[in-house]
């Protein structure tokens, strides 16, 4: 019986349970072409929105992801979150309806959504420097718009951006990135069709320079002792990632003061 | 209802310790608690006890349509719930973050790991199928709910049997247990969580906190292996940074914790096998032992003190002097001994008189301690007058004498006391003070 999955750029009629379907090919390549230690493109974009404080806009191959931060302003609701020593960080993360191949029901309030804003609230409480701001509050919203595999790392990547576009101080970026093991070989920068497939991934939220892991999640079973070598790989990816975010941050922001200097 | 705030204090000990390598609860860092695996009447019913969490774990089925886009398979589904009878921290209603993570947890450890054969759920494809519904509920929260529940989740798994099904063309049998044998869920493998809790940024590692420990921990990692050495789920979170190194030592550290635990579900799963089979009386109620007092007696029990009188004797005759002299002894004086020189006023307070009674007081602290020290050796002890100026040999140092509870004063102490003059420090008489407390005769030492 077959079964037809939606690929982002085509569709695939693969036998079910896709047992057929060769994640890596003989010659070494994926199934969108990619060498298994290769990142998927990554184009960012800065300072997308007006209203908000900071703002990011990030695409890794077909994930798309939007972040928003506001703050750090005055906590609103819940006068009993104030903390007296340092800021509160409040992350929501939500999936568009039309980001999955099938729309979507709750876009939010679902117990993934509620775990992953929970990943990113504590992702960035570790980073920013909140003892700055004391009895204060930062917002960060991130929405996915396209989900093609690595949603989390798009979300940690779009809100470093938009974190640093707000010019919040943080301890260092922070780049997430996964990493798989697929036929006896690890792969980096795992898509949705790889996900699918049922092999295991981890995805590793770190700090590039002093290689501090701030989030490790890892799915399905991986052998023990392969467990280093993908996270070997993981760390070298969310590196890769880190010298494209920081090429762009330089260049965004040698572009702004160009244009406020010319003027 | 808010989870009382823990005190400095409170952390500050619990932390030091840890750092000394010690915990509150006298186990080593690698250590869990008692666990203890008990199974209810019915099928399916399993309550892990981990030292004082008990968390109790009961697995159901029931027929219905299968997914859309997985017509052959059948659904597994875990439920963690945390009620206030758990902790007064735990609202009632909608899950707490916290909780929702735990449950994410314990879902992926399980289902996406594909612990149980979900094919061999499907009835009739596309039409029926079977929906096992795993619900953990947390009766008692003393720390590490997470491994607890998914002991629980994986045994109550692997002890549930479900109706048998036959299949005849368009028909379909369920059959009641009288009917045939109900048969059991196809367990692959048996993920285990282990929770390691970390400290002081990463640099101390605790396996299986308690309650207080994971109140002052920086964060946790929680590892979900089975006997096969395979990492079925892994999380780290919790604002805490960590090192690669540390996550593998923790990931061997669980492989030999994993062991452990499956060994002791298998035995707890085999003994209940056993107890259906021969028919003996199975469930909680023979799980729990009886605490009942059903009479009370009592009877002097006399005791031969001869053995214990004689080797007090041979000691006696077999000590021989100590000859390590006491040092920095100030004779204030005739009768008056101070041994060290007190120790720094914490109090912060600078008042002058303050200062000087402070003084006093220290000084008569500290001559009562050298008293004390003087005085305090073996209660068997030989009678020593002390001489102004004479280094007094101390016995304060004999290391094992803290059981000590009483004191004899020997004669000595009438001598001291009938010299002394009418000086402004006239000590309180503590030649009639018997009883010592312990760590005094240590801080005298230490002086």
């Amino acid at each position: 019986m077959c079964h037809k999955i939606r690929h982002p750029r085509y569709w695939l009629i693969v036998p079910f349970k896709m047992a057929g379907l060769e994640i890596i090919s003989d010659q070494g390549y994926r199934i969108d072409g990619r060498r298994s230690s290769e990142l998927r493109k990554v184009c960012a974009r800065m300072g997308v929105f007006t209203q908000a404080d900071g703002s990011a806009y990030i695409e890794q191959g077909n994930t798309k992801a939007l972040a928003t931060v506001y703050g750090p302003h005055e906590v609103r609701k819940g006068r009993g979150k104030i903390q007296h020593d340092r800021a509160v960080v409040n992350c929501q993360f939500s999936m568009a309806t039309f980001s999955t191949g099938e729309r979507k029901s709750r876009p939010k309030g679902d117990r993934r959504s509620q775990e992953m804003s929970m990943h990113l609230r504590q992702t960035f409480e570790a980073v920013i420097v909140t003892e700055l701001f004391p009895r204060s509050q930062i917002d960060i919203y991130v929405q996915i718009l396209q989900a093609d595999g690595g949603n989390y790392c798009a979300c940690v990547n779009a809100a470093t951006l938009a974190v640093i576009d707000a010019g919040i101080p943080m301890k260092d970026y922070v780049c997430a990135c996964t990493a798989g093991f697929i036929q006896d070989s690890p792969l980096l920068d795992i898509s949705y069709v790889e996900e699918s497939a049922g092999a295991p991934f981890l995805t590793v939220a770190m700090m590039p320079k002093s290689e501090q892991i701030v989030l490790l999640e890892m799915n399905s079973r991986l052998h023990a002792d392969n467990m280093e070598k993908v996270l070997d790989l993981a760390t070298q990816g969310c590196k890769d990632v880190f010298a494209v975010l920081d090429r762009h941050v330089r260049d965004h922001v040698s572009e702004s003061h160009a244009l406020m200097t010319a003027s | 209802m808010k989870e009382v705030p823990i005190s400095t204090c409170e952390r500050e000990f619990i932390l030091k310790a840890i750092r000394d390598r010690k915990r509150i609860d006298g186990r080593q860092t690698y250590d869990y608690r008692r666990l203890k695996v008990s199974f209810g009447m019915e099928r399916g019913c399993c309550i892990v006890e981990l030292g004082d969490t008990k968390v109790l774990a009961q697995v159901s089925g029931k027929i219905e349509e299968p997914k859309k886009n997985r017509p052959t398979e059948g659904s597994i589904i875990i439920n963690l719930e945390l009620s206030p009878m758990a902790s007064p921290a735990f609202e009632p209603g909608r899950p707490t973050e916290s909780g929702i993570e735990m449950n994410r947890i314990l879902e992926r450890n399980i289902r996406d790991s594909r612990a149980v054969d979900t094919e061999s759920l499907c009835i009739v494809a596309g039409e029926k199928v079977w929906s096992i519904r795993a619900d953990v509920h947390v009766l008692n929260d003393e720390g590490n709910i997470m491994d607890a529940a998914s002991i629980a989740a994986i045994t109550a798994l692997a002890h549930f049997r479900r109706p048998d099904v036959t299949v005849m063309g368009e028909e379909v049998t369920i059959h009641s247990p009288e009917d045939r044998d109900p048969v059991p869920l196809s367990v692959h493998h048996m993920p285990v969580c282990v929770t390691f809790a970390f400290f002081d940024q990463g640099e101390f590692l605790l396996v299986d906190p308690n309650r207080l420990e994971e109140r002052v921990m920086d964060g946790r990692m929680v590892v979900g292996m089975n006997m096969h050495r395979e990492i079925c789920t892994l999380m780290m979170s919790g604002g805490m940074l960590l090192v690669k190194e540390q996550v593998l030592r923790c990931s061997q550290i669980a492989t030999v914790k994993v062991a452990e635990i499956i060994e002791l579900i298998q035995k707890a799963l085999d003994k209940d096998a056993q107890a259906r089979q021969a028919g003996d009386k199975c469930g909680f109620a023979e799980s729990v032992p009886a605490n009942k007092i059903t009479t009370n007696k009592k009877e002097p029990t006399l005791i031969d003190t001869t053995a214990a009188a004689q080797q007090a004797s041979q000691v006696i005759q077999e000590a021989g002097p100590v000859d390590k002299p006491m040092s920095n002894m100030i004779v204030q004086a005739p009768g008056t001994v101070q041994i060290g020189e007190g120790l720094v006023n914490t109090w912060q307070v600078d008042d002058e008189d303050m200062e000087s009674e402070e003084e006093e007081e220290s000084r008569k602290k500290s001559v009562t301690n050298g008293r004390e020290a003087v005085a305090t050796s073996k209660p068997t002890e030989r009678k020593r007058p002390v001489k102004a100026g004479e280094g007094i040999v101390s016995h304060a140092d004999d290391s094992g004498s803290e059981e000590e509870e009483k004191v004899m004063l020997y004669q000595g102490d009438a001598e001291m006391k009938s010299t002394e003059d009418s000086t402004a420090l006239q000590q309180p008489s503590n030649s009639d003070k018997p009883a010592k407390k312990k760590g005094k005769k240590k801080k005298a030492a230490q002086k």
